[in-house]
């Protein structure tokens, strides 16, 4: 500056205020910016429930239907299917499935299934690693999963892997069970999925 | 009359001064060699995105429904369009071949050096942003590859704790990869993210151009000037420069000639087989690979058994060159007068790294997983080695002038 002000002190503080409530300002501005990113309002409402038929789904088999653009997978699970739950229990992570985020509480069982209709299993179709669409491979000890193979889920992209229940192997790159949604049965052969029981009450 | 023009918009506009400053009397070592082709190479190849871009946006629809086809309409209907479009994509992998060979280049002659510290950090920023940049572009061919490496990508966000899984879907903009995604990943791709490469290239040059070029003989030209002022080891950029650029440039583009006609796919490197099915969020494909610039990262992602700590350990992989200045205490720059310590470790981190962006295509078995984690430790252990091989390292004498 070419002359000094008369009163430097009064100059910085004025300086300094005006920039405090300047960035104050540049922060409120940022807002509308950064929200924008978030899910629209019309994404939001496109979460609406579906509706999966499983009478036609013969044992062994399993459909793939999309919710909130997610897979959901259910699979009607065989008498052999549900015997090897308890056999692998042994190799599994969390056979308990203790963390809270990835079930509903009704489905905290071996079977992660509603107690009643434990047969079918209802699952986001995502796996809990980086989020690839797990391949269903129920058949026993297939040559490139190995002899101890007693059906469930593999990842083709990071070699993760969960058993007839989605629930996660040890020693894999997935760190928790596959995701359990809310659903409820309308009736014996309609399963509404992103609905909870209170709701359809 | 031309020359009277001339004259009046120079008294207006520092054209000449800028013309002289950045290239006539922009004095630069002589003894530049095969690897100081890249820079220039690398301005060329973006202008050539930029260019290429523009006019593949004309024929582009950025929404979930068209993506796929419109991509498909420049390939078969648009006049030319499948040369614009392999232009781009060829010139993507292109890209990141001189960038990463740029960036060897200057860890053989220690040009991340004082006094060419923010010369590097421009350059390590250019690199972060080309890589979102790269990402972003490859998902608007909205392919299973480019649905599937962004939903592994964007993944990944949601390992951070606490914030991780909101960060996600702010990210996506939905709760899985949709068309919101690919909207505003089109417009961070074709406004944003190149907006502040543009900056950014000009802070690098800029930088650059304060302090002067690096050699292959890490010798300071400044140091010795004749009486005029000139650094008798320096000669200017335009014209002596500026034509052997345009032979390398010649070069170059006669390669890449060949693999946009005879080889645009690069064997499924350059452009990936799966994507050539539409986006079905449904259904993975087997085989999940990320494009051959990406794979040496994602190698080392995969590497590390915790999902946090891969990718930790896949983003300090790029950060760690932030500091490369600062690792590296010893004050010879050129590889030609370092100790065989240097040497045989720059040769392994190079070997590493080629041998992670293998591994990175391949399906993650057993031992191929062994080969990725050791191969990890190697590339993070030539900044470790590094800094203790530079502190008291037997450096040959460094000559006075250029050899």
């Amino acid at each position: 500056m070419a002359e000094s002000p008369s009163n430097p002190a009064r100059r910085r503080f004025l300086t300094g205020a005006a920039s405090a409530v300047g960035a104050v300002g540049v922060g409120f501005a940022a807002v509308p910016f950064l929200s924008s990113f978030n899910p629209s309002a019309k994404a939001e409402a496109a979460g609406a429930p579906v509706d999966v038929n499983i009478g036609k789904l013969s044992p062994g088999q399993m459909t793939t239907v999309s919710y909130r653009g997610k897979p959901i997978y259910v699979v009607h699970r065989t008498d052999r299917m549900l015997e090897s739950l308890a056999d692998v229990e042994d190799d599994l992570a969390d056979p308990e499935s203790s963390v809270v985020t990835q079930q509903p509480d009704f489905a905290v069982n071996p079977f992660r299934a509603r107690e009643e209709n434990e047969r079918f299993l209802v699952l986001v179709g995502l796996c809990t690693h980086l989020g690839c669409a797990p391949t269903y491979r129920p058949e026993v000890a297939p040559d490139d999963l190995g002899e101890d193979w007693k059906g469930g889920f593999f990842c083709p992209c990071h070699g993760s892997k969960f058993d007839m229940s989605g629930r996660v192997y040890r020693g894999v790159p997935a760190p928790t069970n596959l995701e359990v949604p809310e659903y409820v049965y309308v009736s014996e052969d309609i399963i509404k999925v992103g609905a909870t029981a209170e709701e359809s009450a | 009359m031309i020359k009277d023009l001339g004259k009046w918009v120079d008294d207006r506009l520092p054209v000449s001064r800028f013309w002289n400053a950045h290239l006539a009397k922009y004095y630069v070592p002589h003894n530049f060699n095969f690897w100081y082709f890249f820079g220039s190479l690398l301005l060329v190849v973006f202008v050539l995105q930029i260019v290429t871009g523009i006019w593949l946006t004309m024929s582009y629809k950025p929404s979930a429904e068209d993506a796929f086809t419109s991509v498909e309409y420049i390939m078969r209907d648009v006049e030319w369009g499948w040369l614009l479009r392999y232009l781009h994509s060829t010139g993507a992998s292109f890209f990141f071949i001189a960038v990463y060979l740029h960036i060897f280049r200057g860890m053989m002659y220690g040009s991340y050096k004082k006094p060419r510290e923010l010369v590097w950090i421009f350059g390590v920023l250019i690199l972060l942003v080309l890589m979102a940049e790269a990402f972003m572009g490859y998902l608007l061919p909205w392919g299973q590859m480019s649905y599937w490496g962004a939903q592994v990508i964007i993944s990944l966000f949601s390992s951070v704790p606490v914030i991780g899984p909101d960060l996600a879907l702010w990210i996506r903009g939905d709760y899985v990869v949709s068309d919101a995604t690919l909207n505003r990943f089109f417009a961070l791709h074709v406004i944003a993210l190149p907006l502040v490469l543009l900056f950014l290239i000009g802070g690098h040059i800029m930088a650059l151009h304060e302090v002067g070029s690096n050699n292959p003989d890490g010798i300071d030209i400044k140091e010795k000037k004749d009486n005029r002022g000139k650094p008798v080891d320096g000669i200017p950029f335009h014209p002596y420069y500026t034509v052997k650029d345009l032979f390398a440039l010649g070069v170059f583009m006669f390669l890449f000639a060949i693999v946009v006609f005879y080889w645009p796919e690069g064997g499924g490197l350059f452009l990936e087989h799966p994507n050539f099915i539409p986006a079905d969020p449904l259904q993975t494909p087997e085989h999940i690979a990320p494009v051959w610039y990406f794979a040496p990262h994602y190698a080392i992602l995969r590497a590390v058994p915790d999902k946090f700590l891969g990718v930790v350990a896949m983003v300090v992989a790029i950060l760690i060159l932030f500091v490369l200045p600062w690792l590296d205490r010893n004050r010879t720059r050129s590889i030609r007068y370092r100790s065989t310590a240097f040497k045989v470790n720059l040769f392994l981190f190079a070997a590493a790294f080629v041998g992670l962006g293998y591994l990175g295509t391949q399906p993650a078995t057993g031992l191929a997983t062994l080969a990725a984690q050791t191969l990890s430790a190697v590339y993070f252990g030539f900044f470790i080695a590094l800094y203790f091989i530079s502190r008291r390292e037997r450096t040959k004498p460094v000559p006075e002038r250029l050899t």
